[in-house]
């Protein structure tokens, strides 16, 4: 394990942009300039208004958005890997065994139990189906999700359901990096304190995290550090990433 | 062989003209030469139709010599139409000699059985075939046939052969049962009962095979591995029957079932009838 | 924390391959690598030539130009340069392929157990109990009624038969295998079950897949991976995120903000 005070991530004048062709061209530069480090056992949330590209950040460290300018870069004890260089295949493995994402939305897939869903980052690992299922379903009790729930698709439940399905399936196989966009937005107290441990057990195992967190109660208790956003923009970027979402579908 | 003195005037000896018997001989010596591979050859128009064995007659006219004493069978008899009918043929074309005696004759062309008695060597069986592909019940493209014989793409055979056990619970073809011939190419022996499979298995004789409308012959040379298809489980087995032959009390050959009556009487008796005959004779 | 190792081998790679029926129509000089256990989404509208390329990465048509080049257990061979019957026996041993037409891939004339059973049996397995009892596994990890074994496929619905072929596809547990639209042509209902029952075999058998589709829910569901092809030509690959929510290029953005979202 990497030393404590040395961080797992650096990220380095970060600049991302959309261009946009349907509308001429045009180009929506959303984040210009940020640059962050985080250490194993901590967790730091960005913080700023909405659409100041919170979001985006996470999406790009999770590959899911390309990366415009500067650099991504994890620390491992022999060596450093670059983000923003990687191929696309790589993202397959580094996915599956170092980064993690827990989105606001659950994506459903149709006919899949809520107990699949959870278990499949670990059988992909190549982990025991028995074994699994007894980690989802401890995983998803803690969550207090309704044991008769279970063995059905997610796709009928109520929002905060799906977004426990989801939290389940995010921390189950407790990647080094966990990237978190609103874990607790719909969920009512009880299960807010049970995501706060779960961050907090993270943590302790020396995940490093990277979060976004509306509520300010949970907020303050999960996190070491906050990073605002917006000094990071400069004055031209007047329009959101929001706006920029509407535009570009 | 020779063209002179043909019996029937106005006809060259055996009917075909010497060109194209050595046309087929080629084709015959490649089909020799590649055990169970189907050559193609330039059929010729016979004085009958497609289906009366046109092909076995065609191979036979080919390789008959004046010398040669020839029988004809059609399902094992000698007194059936096909079998009379040819036989005159080529008793007034070839002015050969005809027996029904297997042991004597040199070149016999069959329909559909191969002789009870033990073939020799130096005897020649010419085989009268309808289809000769194996594959053609599933692939209906001769291209794509004769490519899956030369990358020996067999598998479908089995599935031929799984959809009889799965239907009947065993395997129910019965007749034009597959074999594969050294080994090498999957092989219709002709509609012949799987009783005579075993016999085309390192027989003694030399075994031509020839479609008259497919214009295709095949060998089984003498002395060749045939095995027939099957499965680990489900091997290969030849038909039985509770009682002997009702005339020769054989016990060890094909029979027909006669019906005897208008009442349901019945018998079976052995379908090769020289076989038969002489057996009666011997006991008498 | 080591680096982990992010390298994966590769499987099938086509270099410059290029099959011209007319301008723009057909494919031109396309790169692809596809990695071990990986899914590979060919996505694009029809006449894109996306199918096209399918049939030479498949051994099914030759290219005008270029190499498909397949690594296998004895290193790499040339598709196009080895011999017909070494690509046929490869098509057939290591290879799958599942059409979007289910009666194009299976023998309707003999049962299902047959038509799962045909594949072994082209490797050499000859025994029926042990053909049977593999028919019927197959047929239960397809969702199909193991007890209409002997069923012809005609008896079977349009997404049985897509089942039916997958399971006479996989049985030999292929190292690649094809898909062509498996779900076009399917009732939504009946797509999704199909969709779901791929997503587990491709995990569950370890299997590497190119995935030629023009439903980009479809690909999001199945592929790691996408490629986009317009008049022959690959405009943008990437992971299937990447393609689907940050898509750089004019055409992909316009793919993609095409797609109706209910």
């Amino acid at each position: 394990m990497t030393s404590l005070t040395q961080p797992f991530l650096s990220v380095d004048a970060l600049h991302k942009a959309f261009v946009l062709h349907g509308q001429g061209g045009m180009t929506l530069e959303v984040m210009r300039d940020l640059s962050l480090t985080l250490s194993p056992g901590e967790c730091l949330v960005l913080a700023g208004p909405s659409g100041i590209g919170k979001s985006t950040l996470l999406k790009m460290l999770h590959g899911s958005y390309r990366v415009t300018g500067g650099t991504l870069r994890l620390h491992f004890e022999d060596g450093d890997l670059s983000l923003d260089t990687l191929p696309a295949h790589a993202w397959h493995t580094l996915r599956r065994d170092v980064i993690g994402y827990v989105s606001q939305f659950l994506r459903v897939v149709p006919r899949v139990p809520a107990v699949e869903v959870v278990i499949e980052p670990l059988l992909a690992r190549g982990v025991d189906e028995a074994e699994a299922r007894v980690r989802a379903e401890a995983m998803l009790a803690r969550l207090n999700l309704p044991e008769r729930l279970w063995s059905l698709p997610p796709g009928t439940f109520s929002g905060g359901e799906q977004q426990r399905v989801n939290i389940a399936r995010g921390f189950i196989a407790e990647h080094p990096l966990l990237l978190l966009d609103e874990p607790t937005a719909s969920l009512d107290a009880a299960n807010r304190e049970v995501v706060v441990q779960l961050i907090q057990e993270a943590k302790a195992r020396g995940a490093a995290l990277l979060g976004i967190f509306h509520d300010e109660d949970v907020r303050d208790r999960v996190a070491d550090r906050l990073l605002p956003l917006s000094p990071h923009m400069g004055a031209a970027l007047a329009s959101t990433p929001a706006n920029a979402e509407e535009i570009r579908s | 062989m020779t063209a002179s003195d043909p019996t029937a005037s106005g006809y060259n000896f055996a009917y075909l003209d010497e060109q194209t018997k050595r046309m087929i001989r080629r084709g015959l010596l490649k089909a020799v030469a590649i055990p169970g591979y189907q050559v193609p050859f330039g059929g010729r128009e016979m004085p009958m139709p497609y289906g009366w064995g046109t092909g076995g007659m065609q191979l036979t006219a080919s390789v008959l010599g004046q010398d040669d004493v020839l029988k004809v069978i059609d399902q094992g008899a000698d007194d059936t139409t096909n079998a009379v009918s040819i036989r005159a043929f080529f008793e007034r074309v070839a002015g050969v000699t005809t027996t029904t005696a297997t042991g004597e004759a040199d070149v016999i062309q069959t329909r559909h059985r191969i002789p009870e008695q033990p073939l020799r060597q130096g005897q020649l069986l010419i085989f009268q075939v309808p289809i000769p592909e194996p594959l053609r019940f599933i692939e209906p493209s001769e291209e794509e046939t004769r490519l899956m014989h030369a990358l020996e793409e067999y598998g479908v055979m089995h599935v031929k052969l799984y959809e009889d056990i799965a239907r009947h619970g065993h395997i129910a073809t019965t007749y034009a049962y597959p074999v594969k011939v050294d080994g090498r190419y999957v092989t219709d022996p002709s509609p012949i009962p799987k009783f005579d499979n075993p016999k085309l298995h390192m027989n003694e004789a030399l075994m031509l095979f020839g479609a008259g409308r497919e214009k295709r012959l095949y060998a089984i040379p003498p002395y060749t591995r045939v095995e027939s298809l099957d499965f680990e489980d489900h091997p290969f087995e030849v038909q039985e029957w509770d009682d002997p032959c009702a005339i020769c009390g054989a016990r060890d050959t094909f029979l027909d079932e006669v019906i005897t009556d208008d009442r349901g009487g019945r018998m079976f008796v052995c379908s090769d009838t020289d076989y038969c005959q002489s057996r009666t004779e011997e006991v008498a | 924390m080591k680096r982990p190792d992010l390298d994966r081998a590769t499987l099938l790679e086509a270099r410059g391959v290029s099959r011209l029926y007319g301008p723009g129509k057909g494919c031109e000089a396309i790169d692809i690598r596809l990695h071990r256990g990986e899914v590979l989404g060919i996505v694009g509208e029809s006449g894109s030539g996306k199918s096209t390329l399918l049939r030479l990465l498949a051994g099914m048509e030759r290219p005008d130009a270029g190499q498909v080049v397949y690594h296998s257990h004895e290193g790499e061979l040339d598709l196009y340069a080895i011999g017909e019957a070494r690509r046929r026996a490869l098509l057939r041993m290591e290879w799958g392929l599942v059409h979007q037409n289910p009666r194009d891939g299976l023998r309707l004339g003999v049962s299902a157990g047959a038509n799962i059973g045909e594949r072994l049996m082209a490797l050499g397995e000859r025994h029926y109990g042990q053909l049977r009892a593999a028919g019927q596994d197959w047929m239960g990890r397809v969702e199909l009624d193991p007890r209409r074994i002997d069923d012809a496929p005609k008896t079977f619905s349009g997404g049985m038969q897509q089942r039916l072929q997958i399971a006479r596809t996989l049985v030999t547990r292929p190292n690649l295998v094809f898909m062509d639209e498996p779900t076009g042509g399917l009732d939504v209902s009946v797509q999704a079950r199909l969709l779901d029952m791929l997503r587990t075999l491709v995990r569950e058998l370890g299997l590497s897949v190119i995935l030629v589709t023009h439903d980009l829910a479809v690909a999001r569901l199945l592929a790691h991976r996408l490629m986009v092809m317009r008049r022959g030509q690959v405009v943008e690959t990437g992971l299937t995120d990447q393609i689907l929510d940050d898509p750089q290029h004019a055409y992909t953005q316009l793919l993609v903000s095409s797609v109706l979202t209910p």
